[in-house]
């Protein structure tokens, strides 16, 4: 019996199953400038704008915050300082030391004192300024070196240790140690921070907000409020970007919207101008690293001591477990028997850094690869061999610092297919003969390899959750904990429903994420979206399966094996019927067909005190040949031909996951060499707009760019479809460029030093180092 | 005061009133809900917010609105023909030629302007062209795919 199938699709596969390589759920909304970003959203009626008034002092006491022209400016409405706030004027992600205006204390230059609304946005930027104010100044930390000296922290130093590296070091046959500055970034989300608050009765409050985190925010505004987590909603559609900057951040963009709606009972929007966005808000930590390295003639590392200080800026937000992701990826892919890291997390009268794609992650990396480059230069070695010689081992030499047993090694198999695959040997070879003939221009090459920890390295935070329901026409309400930032997630985690249910991923609908529909999700970081949602979703849909075959072995009485969903179609024993039909009868015979799902990772379990456990569910891993050309006159550079390969396990979407990869690279090359952030002897941040604040643009792409997929590689543990998480781990494919510039430079000096190059390396640093190099000073 | 213009606004003729300081970004997304203009660095540098003024690409966030009056003006939401996507559009769609999207409206609309005055770009003119676009998520290598699938697309029709 055939109940109205369409034969002629039986044997046509769903749209959207795992593995394919579907384009953006969005595509086409993006392509025709329909898609809904929060400022797109239609505003309601009386809608207010909001501006907000910020310090211009790196640390001040406010003696008197005179306000009054502000507010009889034209069309300004409310204005709000510290002490309107009903609730906790705090923001802090973990500790309570951000406040959401300044109450009588200002930290840095940009800090929010006061908030003013006004019927349009230029009315209430005009009035901002309008404002009188007295500062007493106090002593400012500005600096890294001061803060230390000071022993400025926002949080305790703390110490990983295995061995004794000092003994180690001291014995070894060669030692190298030295002093590297790293740059922080500042993450340019296109779409720069906003929130829209929306008054709803009883005093509820519905709050659209760009955020990578809908529950903190709602439960940020709920505290500020002086409300209950019940009282408030937010919800997210898309992002125009986040890169971690919209992890803790848009909590104090909510508040402040939320606090103009319930005071005035008007809709408020806020959204920072370019300027406003890059002072205000946090920044990936620049960092100090101190190194010292002993080493034998092969380049095996005997005994390695870092000591790491970042800039946090005024407050902790999240930088507890950014520079603890500092520490755990300073071996990256290299064994390390004899290690001491210090880690200082420095307080400056600076904006309060924050989240970016690799979470401290990518400096700790940058610092033992600098070290390897280093050890190679002392030996007269091609780096690669000591990277090759220090590798973790795949049954031995295969525990890391934190006593993490790696159990998944594959970074020997992916640097020698790219080695071969990018010709590197022969390419070196001819690099060094172009040099020699070539007095203003010089090539470089390098193969940095990535190995990073896929889990929040906070244990609690790897859960998540999903709600699905199935309608009557087959058609599916897709829901869960995870954010959309333009990374895909959307459409991944449709596609694990789309495969569980085999139906087309065009009859189920993406949904905004919504506090009240999936409550206390994580945040949608530490690239843990797909495998967390994924997986929640996954449980969500085969609940749903289930009672769909129980229902149907019973209505047709057959066994329950024989219930068999393939192609859009639902075979119960000899019977063939839609997914629509069947989710038709099951409705009238009374089956629910909503379900949640739920997933927390296993396996990890992490030790703070001690620094020790498996904080790391798995790892992915990567490896990346950049070639440069430098111009020895000017130090500018080029990126000639970027190679490489990465591993996903057996991706969700390669489409997706090689747009992360190019994505991400090309990002990590902007943090190393063009992004330079500068602040001024008075604490103000000089680079606030892309005028001064250099994004790689489309001219800067590699002439050649040749990216991979690590094949038939399946992540050994059970993740969603055993696929890996792609977010961060390309990022740090290009500390390739840097290397391969620091190679182009060392060529100056035919190879017999290695050169000291301040990151980003910019022409500037480029300079400076070519000039150190031939003995100068600049 | 406010001004008197008139313009051509994705095919329909405007008449409308606009204070002098008013920005034709502004214009175009408050006034008449052009939301796929969008605004990021306020600043002409990243060039999410561009559209077209007398078929020549222009960023929209430093343009007065009084500026426009007797032009013809074309946003994003004026380039498909109905329901169907201008090749450029599909292209950044099946290519891969963005992730948020965010700067998708303004990078397609200056690809536009590139291909109406060169149908047939090499890659190094289309980098050269396109840098005046920023994009955060990307490495622009499928932009550039993009456009150069688009000139492939466009250059067939033609010769149909």
């Amino acid at each position: 019996m055939t109940m109205g199938a369409d034969k002629n699709r039986r044997d046509v596969p769903i749209r959207g199953a795992v593995g394919s390589a579907l384009p953006h759920d969005s595509a086409h909304l993006h392509v025709s400038g329909a898609a809904l970003y929060t400022d797109d959203i239609a505003e309601p009626r009386n809608l207010l704008h909001i501006a907000l008034g910020m310090s211009t002092r790196p640390h001040a006491r406010i003696h008197n915050l005179d306000l009054s022209k502000v507010l009889a400016a034209a069309g300004v409405v409310e204005v709000l300082t510290a002490e309107d706030i009903p609730g906790k004027n705090d923001f802090g992600p973990v500790i309570a030391d951000d406040p959401i205006l300044a109450p009588g204390l200002v930290q840095f230059v940009g800090q929010p004192m006061f908030a003013v609304a006004a019927d349009t946005v230029e009315q209430a930027r005009r009035a901002a300024r309008l404002a009188v104010i007295e500062y007493e100044d106090l002593d400012a930390i500005l600096d890294l070196d001061e803060a230390v000296a000071a022993k400025s922290f926002v949080l305790p130093s703390e110490k990983l240790q295995r061995g004794d590296s000092g003994a180690a070091i001291s014995a070894a046959t060669h030692s190298v140690s030295g002093r590297v500055r790293l740059g922080g970034q500042d993450q340019f989300y296109l779409e720069g921070q906003i929130a829209m608050a929306v008054p709803r009765e009883g005093g509820d409050l519905y709050v659209y907000s760009s955020t990578q985190h809908p529950g903190e925010v709602q439960h940020t505004v709920a505290a500020a409020l002086g409300k209950q987590n019940k009282d408030v909603i937010v919800e997210c559609r898309r992002m125009g970007g986040a890169f971690g900057g919209k992890e803790s951040q848009p909590a104090q963009i909510a508040c402040i919207a939320a606090l103009v709606a319930a005071r005035t009972g008007r809709a408020a929007k806020l959204r920072l101008d370019r300027d406003a966005d890059m002072i205000m808000t946090g920044k990936r930590h620049d960092f100090v690293i101190d190194y010292n390295v002993g080493f034998n003639d092969e380049g095996e590392i005997e005994g390695c001591e870092f000591t790491f200080a970042s800039r946090c800026g005024m407050s902790a937000d999240l930088s507890g477990a950014i520079n603890d992701r500092t520490m755990f990826h300073s071996d990256n892919a290299y064994y390390l028997k004899n290690i001491t890291i210090v880690s200082h997390r420095c307080k400056t009268n600076t904006v309060s850094n924050t989240a970016f794609r690799g979470f401290g992650g990518p400096q700790g990396m940058f610092a033992i690869e600098y070290v390897i480059d280093d050890i190679a230069a002392c030996l007269g070695k091609d780096p690669l061999d000591v990277r090759r010689r220090n590798f973790y081992g795949t049954t031995d030499r295969n525990v890391t610092p934190y006593q993490q047993t790696i159990e998944d090694n594959i970074i020997g198999e992916i640097v020698d297919q790219l080695e071969r695959t990018a010709d590197y040997r022969k390419r070196r070879a001819e690099l060094q003969n172009y040099n020699e003939n070539s007095r203003w221009l010089k090539r470089g090459i390098a193969l940095t390899p990535v190995k990073f920890g896929i889990s929040f390295t906070a244990t609690h935070l790897n859960q998540a959750g999903a709600l699905l329901h199935v309608y009557t026409d087959g058609t599916v309400h897709l829901n869960h904990g995870g954010t959309e930032m333009g990374q895909g997630l959307f459409t991944k985690v449709a596609q694990v429903v789309a495969e569980e249910l085999q139906i087309d991923i065009d009859r189920i609908k993406i949904t905004a994420s919504d506090t009240s529909k999936v409550p206390n999700a994580s945040a949608t970081a530490a690239s843990s979206g797909s495998d967390l949602n994924g997986k929640a979703a996954q449980v969500a849909a085969r609940t749903i399966k289930e009672r769909l075959i129980v229902f149907a072995a019973e209505h047709y009485g057959v066994r329950r094996d024989e219930v068999r969903f393939v192609n859009n179609h639902v075979y119960v024993g000899a019977t063939e019927l839609t997914f629509a039909e069947l989710a038709h009868q099951a409705w009238f015979a009374r089956i629910s067909l909503s379900a949640t799902g739920f997933y927390r990772t296993p396996k990890i379990n992490y030790n703070r005190a001690t620094f020790s456990g498996r904080p790391f569910y798995y790892f992915a891993y990567g490896a990346a040949v950049s070639e440069v050309v430098v111009d020895v006159l000017t130090g500018e550079h080029r990126l000639l031909r970027v190679d490489v390969l990465h591993d996903c396990g057996q991706s969700l979407n390669p489409a997706l996951d090689l747009g992360q990869i190019e994505g991400g690279f090309i990002q990590g090359a902007g943090w190393l060499t063009s992004e330079e952030l500068c602040w001024n002897t008075d604490g103000a941040l000089t680079t606030h707009a892309p005028s001064t604040y250099k994004i790689p643009a489309c001219s800067d792409l590699p002439v050649d760019f040749r990216i991979a997929m690590l094949e038939s590689h399946a992540n050994r543990e059970d993740t969603i479809y055993r696929s890996k998480a792609v977010g961060e781990p390309p990022l740090m494919l290009a500390i390739s460029v840097f290397h391969a510039i620091r190679d182009a430079v060392a060529s100056v000096g035919d190879h017999k030093s290695s050169p000291l190059l301040q990151a980003p390396a910019t022409p500037e640093a480029i300079l400076r180092a070519i000039t150190r190099m031939q003995g100068g000073d600049l | 005061m406010a001004q008197e213009i008139e313009f051509n606004l994705n095919g329909e003729q405007i008449t409308c009133a606009v204070e002098p300081p008013t920005l034709l970004v502004d214009l175009l997304r408050d006034r008449f809900g052009l939301a796929g203009i969008h605004v990021a660095c306020e600043t002409s540098r990243c060039g999410s917010c561009v559209i077209h003024i007398d078929g020549r690409s222009v960023k929209s966030c430093i343009i007065l609105a009084v500026e426009v009056d007797g032009c013809s003006v074309m946003t994003i939401e004026g380039l498909a023909d109905g329901e169907r996507l201008h090749p450029l559009q599909t292209a950044f769609g099946d290519c891969g030629g963005r992730q948020c999207g965010f700067c998708t409206p303004g990078m397609v609309m200056s690809a536009l302007d590139l291909l109406q005055h060169n149908r047939d770009p090499d890659e190094s003119e289309i980098r050269e062209w396109m840098e005046g676009n920023i994009c955060h998520c990307m490495g622009y290598h499928n932009i550039v795919g993009a456009v150069q699938a688009a000139a492939s697309e466009l250059q067939a029709d033609t010769e149909v």
